[in-house]
């Protein structure tokens, strides 16, 4: 595949984040349709795709800016800022709705302190809403960094919070 | 003397501690100096006892369930590797009545094979449907396919077999498979099993698709939260190739066929099959409009068989065993099985495959035992969220593609979310709006712009007096008749449907707050 012109300067980046997007595209660019698999090896790397990455990404895969802005903001797996050390994924769709989802969001929303999206003060926790993690005979469900849960009650989740802080 | 333990590593599973009780089983024979081996297979389906934790004996698998790792010494003191007695006894797993009566075709594998083994699956009946298939013209296996009568069971269940035939008779120098393992819906979670507990069956059945329409490249596109199933795959992907079952010349047959896991980034749209190809090419996840048709323009605009994971994963065993066994369940022109996943406020979850026919009453009662909280069923949601919401009353409908579009609903990919009686549909009604509205990719307006106008009108009904809520639905009823009729996809062309069945059949949901305190 042909190198875009590399005529007009990208901005400056810090090196760690160049590195890695280098390496990602360098290892995936060619692959047909590289797009989403250069952003998920990128995220995997550096947990988010930082915006100023977004020049560089776009040279190497031979697209315009806009494409891959287009692209990552259109996916609500891919994040534009660093996520806190932990990221809960809470499931909000219907058979854990069933099952009292809606009294647990209220919950672990109070018990963090954080709305949808956000991260707590401390940097450790960042909520996020899912809509099925297909555990939905085991509802209501949460997934934390890949990890799945079942059955989660607001006491549960206490009981779960608790152990990871000691 | 040596046992063997299984101990499944379904996702489900693992979320209820799976992994502890794995590891607390190898710790403690060890310790005991037993030599076990401990077997991670997928899961039986029998949710509510998950952790199942099966032990072969000369009489056949015994089960243990649900185990927690605290259980795991007791099991031992119980002397559960010869099938002894304990309270957490179930006696020979294939006698439990859950899965006994059940006709498993599509999940004749999963939860007793180790879904990592090549071996396994073969020796278990794998690959009888790809030897066949090679000994077959396309036409051939196309034929058979049709034959069986099997429909897609992604939720549109278009007839398979023309599909494959139109990919088939279309002239190009490369085709492509792509399997829809984007499976979003709410309720839903048998394409998760089977990738997690049988992978095989799916590459097998996407490997005959590929001879069968002359496609040498395939693709699964799976979804991110799904990462237990990623790992399944990318092994058995391997294994296949190691094995010759993927690669320039599978099984010494001349013929090319690889295959490919790509993740999807959490939209719920790229399950739609346009918007999938859109975002395997590496764009926004945006549907197409069609026509073409996929078959005939699809992935990187050349022809696609599209099918999801249930749908590929049933082909094999029609392969192996003909047409007319497969098509000999069923009803009407809803031929086979479907295994339909119990979810939601219910007491025993799980997956049943059955032949088409059964009603809702039979798989809510029968089988899940009634709600989990011991309340009356008040509503069912078939078929995902877009899926329309089912009264109580309706409950004796026949489970058959045609029965369900009877009484105004759809089978989808043949996911239940039972409720009960403490269910607010108002709400309900309104989180398919909201949902719409986060979810829709933003290609045609009635879909973008019609959601979040419903989720406002929905907000506006529910405050106003008396009057005011009379308009407001006759407002609600039209939005909703205008993204039925006007919308490109599924996503906004249904999303109303949940809407309008909780207006149709929970009215007084919708009262307001005001009036149902006066």
């Amino acid at each position: 595949m042909k190198r875009a012109v590399a005529g007009s300067s990208l901005p400056d980046i810090p090196e760690s984040v160049r590195v890695v997007v280098l390496e990602v595209t360098g290892r995936l660019k060619d692959l047909p349709g590289a797009l989403l698999p250069v952003l998920h090896g990128i995220q995997d790397a550096l947990g988010y795709v930082p915006e100023v990455a977004v020049p560089l990404i776009a040279r190497e895969m031979n697209l315009s800016r806009a494409d891959v802005h287009g692209v990552i903001s259109f996916y609500h797996y891919f994040r534009q800022q660093p996520a806190g050390k932990h990221v809960i994924h809470l499931c909000r769709a219907e058979s854990c709705q069933a099952m009292g989802a809606v009294t647990l969001e209220k919950h672990v929303k109070q018990r963090l302190g954080v709305d949808f999206h956000e991260t707590t003060q401390d940097g450790r926790y960042t909520l996020e809403p899912v809509y099925c993690l297909g555990n939905c005979a085991c509802s209501p469900a949460m997934m934390v960094d890949g990890e799945l849960k079942g059955r989660v009650t607001p006491e549960r989740f206490d009981a779960w919070l608790a152990a990871e802080v000691s | 003397m040596s046992f063997t333990v299984y101990v499944p590593r379904d996702a489900s599973a693992l979320s209820l501690g799976a992994e502890a009780v794995a590891e607390t089983i190898a710790t403690e024979a060890a310790r005991r100096g037993i030599d076990v081996t401990v077997v991670r297979n997928g899961s039986r389906g029998l949710f509510w006892l998950e952790p199942l934790v099966e032990v072969a004996t000369p009489e056949g698998r015994i089960a243990y369930g649900p185990v927690q790792a605290e259980d795991v010494a007791a099991l031992f003191e119980a002397n559960f590797l010869h099938g002894g007695d304990h309270a957490l006894a179930l006696g020979p797993t294939e006698t439990i009545d859950y899965l006994k009566n059940q006709q498993r075709l599509t999940f004749a594998r999963v939860g007793i094979v180790d879904p990592r083994s090549l071996d396994d699956y073969v020796a278990h009946g794998g690959y009888r449907g790809l030897e066949a298939a090679l000994r077959m013209s396309g036409a051939e296996i196309v034929q058979t396919v049709t034959d069986s009568g099997l429909r897609g069971r992604g939720g549109a269940a278009f007839p398979t077999g023309i599909k494959w035939k139109t990919c088939l008779d279309a002239q190009a120098v490369q085709k492509y498979v792509a399997c829809n393992a984007d499976e979003g819906d709410s309720g839903t979670y048998a394409d998760r099993m089977i990738m997690e507990g049988d992978p095989f069956v799916l590459i097998e059945g996407m490997t005959i698709a590929g001879i069968a329409a002359g496609a040498t490249r395939g693709y699964i596109y799976l979804r991110v939260e799904y990462p237990h199933a990623h790992h399944a795959l990318k092994e058995a992907i391997a294994a296949a190739e190691a094995g010759g079952y993927l690669g320039d010349d599978v099984r010494g047959s001349g013929k090319a066929f690889h295959l490919e896991v790509r993740l999807g980034g959490g939209a719920y749209i790229c399950g739609e099959e346009t918007s999938m190809l859109e975002s395997l090419e590496g764009k926004r996840g945006q549907v197409r409009v069609k026509p073409p048709l996929p078959a005939i323009n699809g992935l990187f605009g050349k022809p696609t068989v599209i099918n999801n994971v249930v749908t590929f994963a049933s082909v094999p065993i029609i392969l192996d065993k003909g047409a007319a066994f497969y098509r000999d369940y069923g009803s009407g022109r809803s031929r086979g099985t479907l295994p339909i996943q119990l979810a939601g406020n219910l007491k025993r979850p799980g997956l049943v495959e059955r032949a088409f026919g059964l009603t809702l009453r039979e798989l809510i009662e029968g089988y899940g035992g009634g709600t989990a909280s011991g309340r009356s069923v008040r509503a069912v949601q078939v078929g995902g969220p877009l899926g329309a919401y089912i009264p109580a009353s309706q409950l004796d409908a026949p489970i058959d593609y045609e029965g369900f579009a009877a009484i105004g609903g759809m089978l989808g990919h043949g996911g239940v979310v039972v409720f009960d009686d403490t269910v607010n549909m108002a709400a309900q009604a309104r989180y398919a709006m909201e949902f719409c509205a986060i979810e829709s990719c933003g290609k045609c307006t009635p879909c973008r712009i019609g959601s979040t106008r419903g989720v406002e009108v929905i907000d506006r009904l529910l405050t106003s007096d008396n009057a005011g809520r009379q308009r407001e639905e006759v407002l609600l009823r039209d939005l909703c008749q205008t993204m039925v009729a006007g919308s490109l996809c599924a996503l906004g062309g249904m999303a109303p449907f949940p809407v309008l069945s909780a207006l149709d059949h929970f009215h007084e949901d919708f009262a307001g707050s005001a009036e149902t305190a006066a």
